[in-house]
């Protein structure tokens, strides 16, 4: 008869062993698993949608939201699929991303990037947003893309337009669909010699902030190489509402075009005082006097009500691009019938192009066949596609940056209805607006997939 | 030359904005002894009776146009106003075009409504808690008027055009024998500077040559004296707090067409107009009106690109660059009196 002695002790140690024995496996298995942040494991995926909702420019966030909506509603087979119809590639089916529903979350930038990389921590951590996407500021773009390079997530930049997001602050787990301050500049320079000839003088009006210098920066290059001159440029306060102290000693500067490197109630309100001092109707150097806005926005254009009539300036898109410039910008009318019809208006450049970046990140990862940042980022790298409104478009690999055709526009002189301000008067080639990634400095570093 | 007279110019009509703001906070801290934070939130809602009213005369019903095709490829509807069916085309265009001027007549009920309300539902709570309560309660106040404001017209701003009859600038140059052309100066922001002066002027009037003004001056320098002979001085300060508030919303209405109105056209004006009272003199209505022009003015020559290359950075900081300065030489501010906020 044998006698078995069970001690307690003895039963803990065996009871310890068998336990990490079983855990051991567990944390392998969980680790070859979640080999990325927020990898989604159930039917549904939820994306990040950062936006500006309250701050100057909630209107411009308000319209982002919008078309994000309408983008995951197409995504998940609803509506009339928008330009999932017209986009070149066609992984997307209707039945979210590979197989998953898709889901959204929302933040509120402020357009204010301590604020921008809270929400964006939060979406991240607490609702375990697979991508986050959206805003309307060069400042909040570089933040929260460098953020998301930490977190190991892909971040696809809303309204930003600064050269610096894929040029010196460029990240590899970041990707812009927006065009930038050099792109305008080369787009608006040719225009500009064929209508104003190239013996001007300019005065630049410029912002305050990052996204004033690289924008005066951009326009002053290419100007000054087609033979204008720089008469002076001086920096204005990025809270300045009136600008008749600024404005006002223009005229008697020796120049005869003024360059309002401005944007938002910034533009909107130099514009009206450099209206009000007469400089639309006055003379300088024998020539009419002229005004620039490099970069135009429909919903800010609103707010300067007529004083943008006549103005040139560029944008990445406008709703009636495809009525214009045909087949080629195919999408456009897809995107704005599906937007309209939903909401009543059409959308503007911010809508336009956060609703593409949805459509690129979703297609990205079912051409990938993964969420893994790092598949995503190598699908998008290098990718040509065509139908979402902008004509053949490149996804750079060295920067990650758009190229595609760029619109130069002018102010409407007897618009129709309060959507119709702008009138596209050239759309400039791709290969007009490029240039070598290096210029802008910057290291793209290598993709992070975090977790 | 020229280039300097240009910027007392410039200076005058921001001034007169900074005067007319700074005038209404100083009347209600010479009355009630409340610091209001809301009252770059009157200006704004001044600047917002005209928008309102703007879209009460463009009320509009649709006429389809079959002729032109809206963005969806639809007949376009076109909006038509009400207006021009009751007083024909020319007339009711005529009105919509004069709005800014007409929202005076609408604003000034408004405002005194709202100042009233705003002091009988809330400020009077707060006459005998410290400043610092009363700067929380009245700068929490105006987060929640702009975030009204916000919510039902928008973030962005939204385009107020003064009357076709005043849009254009003035050879001013030309006039006072410069060169022509040298200096120009927009119509309106004459008008507002005229108006500026009108309502200051007919503010110190009020207050010099009434019974009701006699009082109230009274009532500021002996409040319980004066309440001691029967007067109801309460009421005769709420209403003071009215006015201040009209003065506030008068001052944005006419401020429209020179920048079109946003929710947070209050905020930009406010700090800058509580340097303006303290710059002036606690308490004192010549020195606010006074330190909002020079004020106004400096901050025009600061922003010259000459003054801007030799020291850069100073257009963002001369106002508190100077308000030091004179603080430093005048405590009691340009025109101060002795004992006020000094105990």
């Amino acid at each position: 008869m044998s006698k078995t002695t069970v001690s307690r002790r003895g039963v803990l140690k065996t009871g310890a062993v068998a336990g990490a024995g079983l855990a051991v496996p567990t944390i392998f298995t969980a680790s070859s698993v979640s080999a990325f942040t927020n990898d989604p494991t159930g039917s549904s995926v939820t994306l990040g949608f950062n936006v500006p909702q309250t701050g100057p420019y909630a209107d411009e966030g308000a319209d982002e939201l919008r078309a994000y909506e309408l983008a995951v509603e197409h995504l998940n087979g609803g509506g009339d699929g928008g330009m999932m119809n017209t986009f070149s590639s066609k992984a997307l089916n209707g039945a979210g991303i590979l197989g998953k529903k898709v889901e959204y979350v929302t933040g509120d930038t402020q357009t204010k990037p301590d604020a921008a990389r809270a929400s964006a921590r939060s979406m991240i951590e607490k609702d375990g947003a697979v991508m986050i996407t959206g805003g309307s500021s060069s400042g909040v773009a570089v933040a929260v893309q460098a953020l998301c390079q930490e977190a190991g997530i892909i971040f696809m930049a809303g309204l930003t337009h600064s050269n610096d997001t894929t040029g010196k602050d460029k990240k590899a787990n970041g990707f812009r669909h927006f065009f930038n301050s050099y792109m305008s500049g080369a787009a608006l320079a040719p225009i500009l010699a064929d209508n104003y000839g190239k013996d001007r003088k300019a005065y630049h009006l410029t912002a305050d902030y990052n996204w004033g210098y690289t924008t005066e920066e951009a326009v002053r290059t290419s100007t000054e190489a087609m033979g204008w001159e720089t008469v002076a440029a001086v920096k204005t306060p990025l809270a300045q509402t009136d600008f008749s102290s600024y404005v006002a000693p223009v005229l008697n500067s020796g120049a005869d075009v003024l360059v309002l490197n401005h944007y938002g109630g910034n533009m909107v309100n130099s514009l009206t005082s450099a209206v009000q001092f007469g400089l639309r109707a006055a003379e300088a150097n024998g020539k009419n006097f002229e005004i620039i806005v490099p970069l135009y926005s429909r919903l800010m254009a609103r707010g300067a009500g007529k004083n943008v009539a006549g103005i040139f300036g560029s944008t990445n898109w406008h709703w009636s691009l495809e009525n214009v410039g045909g087949a080629k910008y195919a999408g456009t009318n897809a995107f704005v019938q599906s937007f309209g019809q939903k909401y009543g208006f059409p959308p503007s450049q911010a809508a336009h192009t956060v609703y593409c970046q949805t459509l690129l990140y979703a297609d990205a990862v079912q051409r990938a066949g993964s969420f893994n940042p790092c598949a995503v980022a190598e699908a998008l790298e290098g990718y040509e596609f065509d139908g979402l409104g902008n004509g053949p478009t490149l996804y750079r690999a060295e920067d990650h940056q758009c190229f595609k055709d760029v619109l130069v526009v002018k102010g409407k002189e007897n618009p129709d209805n309060e959507f119709d301000l702008l009138e596209i008067v050239d759309v400039t080639p791709a290969a007009q607006v490029t240039y070598d990634a290096s210029i802008f400095g910057g290291e793209l570093g290598s993709c992070n997939p975090g977790a | 030359m020229d280039a300097i007279v240009l910027q007392i110019l410039n200076g005058l009509d921001k001034g007169s904005a900074y005067a007319l703001i700074a005038l209404g906070l100083t009347l209600i801290f010479g009355t009630l002894g409340v610091v209001n934070f809301a009252h770059g939130a009157l200006f704004m809602l001044g600047a917002f009776c005209t928008v309102t009213l703007s879209r009460i005369l463009t009320l509009s019903h649709e006429v389809v146009d079959p002729t032109r095709k809206d963005f969806l490829g639809n007949p376009l509807k076109v909006d038509v106003p009400y207006i021009y069916d009751w007083f024909g085309e020319s007339t009711g265009a005529a009105i919509i075009d004069w709005a800014v001027p007409l929202s005076i007549l609408f604003a000034i009920p408004i405002m005194i409504g709202i100042g009233v309300l705003m002091e009988r539902g809330l400020i009077k709570h707060f006459y005998k808690r410290p400043h610092a309560d009363q700067i929380l309660v009245t700068f929490g106040l105006a987060i929640v008027l702009q975030e009204i404001i916000k919510y039902y017209f928008g973030a962005n701003q939204i385009p107020a055009p003064a009357p076709q009859a005043f849009v254009g600038s003035l050879d001013f140059g030309a006039l006072v024998g410069f060169e022509p052309g040298a200096i120009i100066y927009p119509y309106w922001r004459i008008v507002y500077f005229c108006f500026a002066m009108l309502l200051v002027g007919a503010v110190f009037a009020f207050l010099q040559f009434t019974t009701f003004g006699m009082v109230v001056r009274a009532g500021m320098a002996d409040r319980e004296t004066v309440g001691l002979l029967g007067i109801n001085i309460d009421r005769r300060f709420t209403v003071m707090f009215g006015i201040a508030a009209a003065v506030a919303g008068l001052a944005g209405v006419m401020y429209t067409p020179i920048n079109s109105p946003n929710y947070h056209m209050g905020m930009d004006f406010l700090v800058i107009s509580f340097v303006v009272v303290v710059v002036g003199g606690m308490g004192s209505l010549p020195g606010a009106v006074l330190a909002g022009f020079v004020l106004g003015i400096l901050e025009s020559f600061a922003s010259m690109r000459q003054v801007i290359e030799l020291l850069p950075g100073v257009n963002q900081v001369v106002i508190y660059l100077a308000a030091i300065v004179i603080l430093l030489t005048r405590p009691r501010g340009l025109l101060g009196r002795r004992g006020v906020m000094e105990d």
